[in-house]
């Protein structure tokens, strides 16, 4: 089966699944249909349902109750080898793929069938001949730990594809990708279901992704199905409201105008520095933050953004260059942040700013726990200032934790993010520097994250906002640069900015 | 002929036919280790096994004759310690470190319990090849007078880096070294797949211990490995869990072992002691010399607890 598209796509059904985790109810008779070779789109909030569903349907979770019909004959799913064997894949939001082999072990290794002795040079043409009809290209050779978050949620799809799986579950499949990839991908896995090879059900937050290529929508709410229907017979508006019920959401302020002389806050000067692979440098020749403006940098993941945020952030030593925040020499220590005013919200915040084991309450005093009411630095730790600072952040950013002392990894990712930014933007803010501030998190928290954002630039904080999600940047930024192989290829005022031409200078193709 | 006749030439004659003859415990130890850590466990307690398989080795060899005999009991009864180690770290929250540790201690503590009897006996030695048959100057020959051991390590770092990339088998144990979830989401359970790659590991470090008790230095005493077993898991980190890196770095350790005698032997008189020390001062120079502060660890399994 290697390397073939050969099954016919299925149909899957679940009846009543309901699954209890002791006295709390994560899923309620929830019956839904993704009739063979379906596009099906599955929305709804962080904690509606939609894993704890779809864990159960791929055999991960056991329901307390209902049942799963696979091209409507009832099947008992025990494991994810069962729902394998069915044809049921998925691709997961967290990646799957082993870090230190290469993309081509990885896809061998994964298959059901592996010889004991693999013999590379027959296998290296298979893989050849199935990546042509793959619609992107990937580095096969290369150790997926050096690959950009892009190119692995690719490799994870192609990985399903290459094991013939005809049911694949994508879970939030675009959100590390470029807006020209995502279609690409949805382009193809679409073409797919048309052509009867495969049936689809995505998870997504992204109405126009679900309006362009999905043919039905399931939404659920608090463990319940709250709507289902045709996507050419639903708004936007509609799907939102059957996701978030009558709960507000934030709205972005109105962007206040950039002062005519708003002072320069962040200056970066021809900055060397080396790539994750050691062997390119990334070269930023200038690059300046008013206060009150929002700076946008696109750009395809893995040319260098991530190595610039980095750099800024003291994450990675730099070969040459001047960073200068208010005119002076910012080296990302402590206390130059501290005097500075410049915070940071880096991606993947529970890896890259928290402690994950941790408490949420120690976690959200790392800035503070060390200086008095009057901001001096003290000896003793009271443990019940920091308490009393997180309640106050926590109540004002409404993070959802059980507890201040439970740990922050047992956060959902919106409440992780929650309560970065309220450490991050609580006191006075002169520079912020953000990086994918929403990859993964569900609609509500992205309106009230970009919200938040925008409030801090209103209030004067120079803003540099790095981002793969293009619409982001469009919507937030004053102005939008484009990081294209280590450097700012491209600048545009948001008046002038065009997603073609900027998607053409992402792509290199100026 | 005496050293003094052939000059200076012993030096390097002699840091070679040493850096053969010590390096074997060290190639099988860091070979057994560099298995079981590609499989994201750490196992210290080799020093144990590689002591107690010395001692193993020497009994049979005696009791029985043959050296081979020795050999395989070595190997068997480090696998048994190997699979308690994999067995007893399968639990929930017990550290790897830590049992390796109390596993070290016991294995020697059992090994000196059961060869008290084995100090005077002398057991059979395991069979050299001598490949210095075509010169007559009595110390080329002793140094190419190699053990089959020491071809058998050499031709097991080939077939393990080979097999790490080539075969079913090496890529399971790098997955379950890299990855527990990715592993379970392919159906692998990684505690059986760790279990068996310290069961090997183990049984790769009792036949480096038979190496030293029946051929260098071929008798058993309490203080047969004076730590070898631990350096060679360092070995391991240094090599980079490379199987090649690992024999190139036992070869490296065994020839830095051998500058101390080997001036010795050419007469120099003073200071020379200085140089037993050259193993230890030569890794960490390497170390600092490979390291940078703007890459990790490359090749580090990411399920070592170490690492992590």
């Amino acid at each position: 089966m290697s390397g073939s598209i050969g099954k016919k796509a299925v149909g899957v059904e679940t009846i009543g699944m309901t699954m209890r985790f002791g006295a709390f109810t994560a899923l309620d008779d929830v019956s839904i249909k993704v009739p063979a070779g379906s596009f099906h789109a599955l929305l709804g909030e962080n904690g509606a349902g939609k894993s704890t569903l779809v864990k159960c349907m791929m055999g991960f979770y056991h329901p307390t109750a209902g049942d799963m019909l696979v091209d409507s004959r009832e099947v008992a799913i025990a494991s994810p080898k069962d729902a394998s064997a069915l044809g049921l894949g998925m691709v997961y939001q967290h990646f799957t793929l082993v870090p230190s082999l290469t993309g081509a072990e990885n896809l061998v290794i994964s298959r059901e069938k592996v010889p004991g002795v693999i013999d590379w040079r027959k296998e290296r043409a298979a893989l050849a001949q199935f990546m042509q009809r793959m619609p992107f290209k990937l580095p096969l050779d290369v150790k997926v730990a050096e690959l950009a978050a892009g190119e692995k949620q690719k490799l994870e799809i192609i990985k399903q594809l290459y094991l013939g799986r005809s049911f694949l579950v994508l879970d939030e499949p675009t959100s590390v990708l470029t807006p020209g990839e995502a279609h690409e991908v949805l382009g193809l896995v679409r073409d797919m279901t048309r052509t009867g090879d495969l049936t689809v059900l995505m998870i997504s937050h992204k109405f126009h992704e679900v309006t362009a290529f999905a043919d039905d929508i399931t939404v659920l709410r608090k463990g319940r199905l709250t709507g289902t229907g045709k996507v050419s017979e639903l708004s936007h508006k509609q799907m939102a409201a059957m996701m978030i019920g009558d709960q507000p959401i934030a709205a972005l302020d109105s962007r206040a105008p950039v002062p005519a002389g708003a002072r320069q806050v962040l200056t970066v000067k021809s900055l060397k520095a080396p790539d994750r692979t050691g062997l390119k440098t990334i070269d930023i020749g200038e690059l300046d933050v008013k206060s009150g403006e929002i700076v946008g940098i696109a750009g395809i993941s893995g040319n260098g953004q991530k190595e610039f945020l980095e750099v800024l952030a003291g994450q990675r030593a730099r070969n040459g260059g001047d960073v200068l925040v208010k005119g002076s020499p910012y080296g990302a220590s402590r206390s130059e942040a501290r005097t500075l005013n410049v915070r940071f919200i880096p991606e993947e915040p529970l890896r890259n700013a928290c402690a994950p084991k941790m408490t949420v309450a120690e976690n959200m005093a790392f800035r503070t726990f060390d200086l008095n009411e009057a901001g001096k630095p003290v000896n003793w730790i009271r443990m019940s200032a920091i308490r009393d600072y997180a309640a106050r952040l926590v109540q004002q950013f409404k993070v959802k934790t059980a507890s201040l002392a439970s740990p922050i990894s047992s956060l959902s990712g919106g409440n992780v993010q929650r309560a970065v930014l309220a450490r991050e933007l609580t006191g006075e803010v002169d520079l912020l520097i953000v990086s994918n501030p929403c990859f993964g998190l569900d609609f509500s928290a992205v309106a009230e994250i970009r919200a938040r954002i925008m409030k801090a630039r209103n209030a004067g904080a120079a803003v540099l906002l790095m981002s793969e999600d293009l619409d982001e940047l469009l919507e937030l930024s004053d102005r939008i640069f484009v990081m294209s192989d280590g450097a700012l290829v491209y600048e545009t005022p948001i008046a002038q900015a065009s997603v073609q031409t900027i998607g053409e200078h992402m792509a290199g193709h100026h | 002929m005496d050293a003094t006749e052939i000059g200076l030439w012993g030096v390097p004659l002699a840091i070679l036919g040493g850096a053969i003859r010590v390096s074997t415990p060290f190639i099988f130890v860091s070979l057994g280790e560099a298995i079981t850590e590609r499989s994201g466990r750490i196992n210290l307690g080799l020093e144990g096994t590689l002591v107690f398989g010395a001692m193993t080795a020497y009994a049979v060899a005696v009791m029985t004759g043959s050296p081979w005999l020795g050999l395989l009991a070595a190997a068997g009864a480090g696998l048994c310690f190997g699979l308690f180690h994999g067995w007893i770290c399968k639990f929930r929250g017990v550290n790897d470190i830590a049992i390796g540790i109390a596993l070290m201690l016991f294995g020697s503590g059992l090994a000196f319990f059961f060869g008290k009897p084995f100090i005077q006996p002398s057991a059979p030695d395991l069979p050299a090849i001598a490949f210095g048959g075509w010169s007559d100057i009595p110390q080329v020959q002793a140094a190419l007078n190699v053990n089959i051991l020491f071809l058998i390590g050499a031709a097991l770092a080939v077939f393990l880096w080979w097999a790490f990339r080539n075969t079913r088998a090496g890529l399971i144990v790098r997955v379950v070294g890299d990855s527990s979830d990715a592993a379970r989401a392919m159906g692998l359970n990684p505690n059986t797949v760790r279990l068996l790659a310290t069961g090997v590991g183990g049984a790769l470090a009792g036949i480096g211990g038979a190496y030293l008790s029946l051929y260098y230095p071929g008798s058993w005493t309490e203080r047969i490995s004076s730590g070898q077993g631990l350096m060679a898991v360092a070995l391991v980190i240094f090599a980079r869990w490379n199987p090649l890196g690992c024999f190139a770095a036992a070869l490296l350790f065994g020839g830095a072992g051998a500058l101390g005698p080997a001036l010795q032997s050419v007469g120099v008189t003073q200071g020379y002691y200085l140089f037993y020390a050259a193993p230890y001062i030569l890794t960490l120079i390497i170390m600092i010399a490979t390291s940078s502060p703007n890459r990790s660890l490359a090749g580090a399994p990411g399920e070592l607890s170490i690492t992590k």
